[in-house]
């Protein structure tokens, strides 16, 4: 077996930004990919030429299915004005992003270069919410898993039914997860939601008001939850406000060698650990409550950046389904195997708990561009560790030290980063 | 036995014949469902055919409602979901498969653990016959 591998030199991250997230008919992917290129470009404290940039990655699950356009990478390049850079979309379905970050880091790293532009992007509005579910089941086994009439949110679903039978979890512990992410959205402006389920619950009962129906009697965002007609099931026990929704946006950064980060801001970060796993189809895994790929990786970061899960500050985790953030909880170690659930009804993933995760409201609630989402994670760990958050900035700590965890369809694919602010 | 390639439509061949059939590695004699050509724990290429009993249990499931355009098309989803799940074995392999004879409308009521037996569905496409893998509870 190889030997733990290590950086062959450090990598700093000096920029990040990205686009708003939503649904906007009349923006294609290079108008959000300027977008998020301008907001990174801006947030880099002392100014740099962008012509300084020696190669781009570009996460992108399906450009071709979504707006039939393939090879996208080059023309983002253009967009934004580096070309003839060599240019390189990388594919990892909802890994993309994570994979391009960690392709940035891998190219640094080697000495082949010293600014590198890590980046990612997905428009996936155009389509209908048919299409849509067919082209994300296309990131999973289509011979094996679709064929079964598996959806993506229905293998989830599943891994969340067999959650629920090993562990006792229960449909509120989901509820949980996507009522604290929409709580950290709502103070996030880029958000595609930036509401609260109290405020969109709120907002139902006004509307019912409004049109002479009958006001429906909610006693709580729970009540809210359980009602059918306002979270209608997807695939159960997942229901609409299990899911993320379907967004455009973009994302970028800029990874620089250590050695020259100070000549582009004194407020530099450390990537420390990089890490990235595969796996089988969920029926080829002994156990199916867990992705195995999310513990192999992170391991491997942990083991890099010389840190343990206790010493993790803060992280954001790949919450497209909210069971899919239980699991990604222990699958990091900051929780045992089963105790998820617990960790989140007890507010210790809350923004102002032990553990804070998804401060940026996650795909949850910020939305779930997902060729986009990895760079994403890693634009908000720039921001609580820089202490530039807002109103979402995580309180009464001095933040060291953060965690992007990342995963392409059912943990097929996992890529985790270890982030330090010295 | 006909030699068949091990490929997914050797398989999907078989389920027509209403067989569920795997492969199984004749160096370190690992069963492999869906059948694989390769055997991914000795790296070799030297498979035969084997059949599986069809029964087995439920290890995980779903009922979908938001369904794809296939299953659309088939007036399933919305108001008439569908059961999907993880069926393990008795021989030991898992599969994903759709499961039938069970209450979709009170997924909660579905149980992990519950027994099912192989199933095939069989539907037209045109002048084509699909056949889908299925298990009954
Ligand atoms: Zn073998």
């Amino acid at each position: 077996m190889a030997k733990t591998g290590k950086l062959g030199r450090g990598v700093a991250l000096v920029g990040a930004g990205v686009s708003k997230f939503g649904s906007f008919k009349d923006k294609t992917s290079r108008d959000l990919y300027v977008e998020a290129f301008l907001d990174m470009k801006a947030s880099v404290d002392k100014g740099f030429d962008p012509r300084d940039i020696q190669t781009i990655y570009v996460g992108c699950f399906s450009g071709d299915l979504f707006e039939s356009q393939g090879h996208l990478a080059p023309i983002v390049t253009d967009w934004v004005g580096l070309v003839p850079r060599p240019a390189t979309r990388v594919e990892d379905a909802c890994a993309s992003g994570g994979v391009a970050l960690r392709q940035g880091v891998l190219a640094i790293a080697s000495g082949l270069y010293d600014v590198a532009l890590v980046s990612g992007v997905e428009k996936m509005t155009n389509l209908p919410t048919e299409r849509v579910t067919d082209t994300l089941a296309a990131a999973s086994d289509v011979l094996y898993e679709a064929s079964a009439g598996f959806t993506f949110p229905g293998l989830y679903a599943a891994i969340a039914t067999a959650h629920m039978a090993k562990y006792g979890t229960k449909v509120e512990h989901f509820m949980q997860v996507g009522i604290k992410n929409h709580n950290n959205g709502a103070l996030n402006p880029k958000g595609q939601f930036n509401r609260s389920i109290k405020d969109i619950m709120l907002a139902r009962q006004k509307k019912c008001q409004d049109q002479g129906q009958p006001v429906p009697d909610y006693k709580s965002e729970m009540d809210f939850l359980k009602d059918a007609a306002a979270n209608p099931v997807v695939a159960w026990p997942m229901r609409l406000f299990d899911c993320s929704p379907i967004t455009d946006g973009a994302a970028c950064a800029l990874l620089v060698a250590e050695d020259i980060a100070r000549s582009f801001t004194d407020r530099p970060l450390y990537i420390i650990g990089s890490g990235q796993a595969s796996d089988y189809a969920l029926h080829g895994r002994p156990d199916i409550t867990c992705i195995k790929a999310s513990q192999i990786a992170s391991k491997e970061a942990y083991q890099m950046a010389g840190v343990t899960p206790k010493d993790i500050q803060l992280a954001e985790v790949h919450d497209c389904f909210t069971i899919a953030e239980i699991v990604a909880t222990e699958d990091l170690g900051f929780f045992a195997p089963g105790v998820g659930p617990k960790a989140v009804a007890e507010g210790v993933t809350a923004r102002d708990g032990a553990k804070p995760i998804n401060t940026s409201g996650g795909l949850k609630s910020k939305g779930h561009p997902v060729g986009a989402s990895g760079v994403a994670q890693a634009v908000e760990i720039f921001k609580q560790l820089r202490g530039e958050a807002g109103p979402r900035q995580v309180p009464n700590k001095n933040l060291r030290l953060g965690l992007t965890h990342n995963v392409g369809a059912t943990g097929g694919t996992s890529v985790i980063h270890v982030y330090e602010r010295r | 036995m006909e030699q068949r390639d091990f490929t997914v439509a050797s398989f999907n061949k078989f389920l027509g014949e209403k067989r569920l059939m795997g492969s199984k590695c004749k160096k370190c004699g690992s069963l492999h469902l869906p059948p694989r050509p390769l055997c991914p724990h000795c790296h070799e290429a030297v498979m035969e055919w084997t059949e599986l009993s069809g029964k087995g249990k439920l290890v995980a499931y779903t009922a979908i409602s938001v369904a794809p355009t296939v299953m659309v098309n088939q007036g399933l989803g919305k108001n008439n979901p569908y059961c999907s799940g993880v069926v393990e074995l008795a021989e030991g392999p898992k599969i994903c498969a759709r499961v039938l004879g069970v209450d979709t409308r009170n997924p909660e009521r579905i149980e992990v653990g519950t027994p099912v037996k192989l199933e095939v569905l069989e539907r037209a496409e045109g002048q084509e016959k699909v056949f889908t893998l299925a298990f009954k509870a």
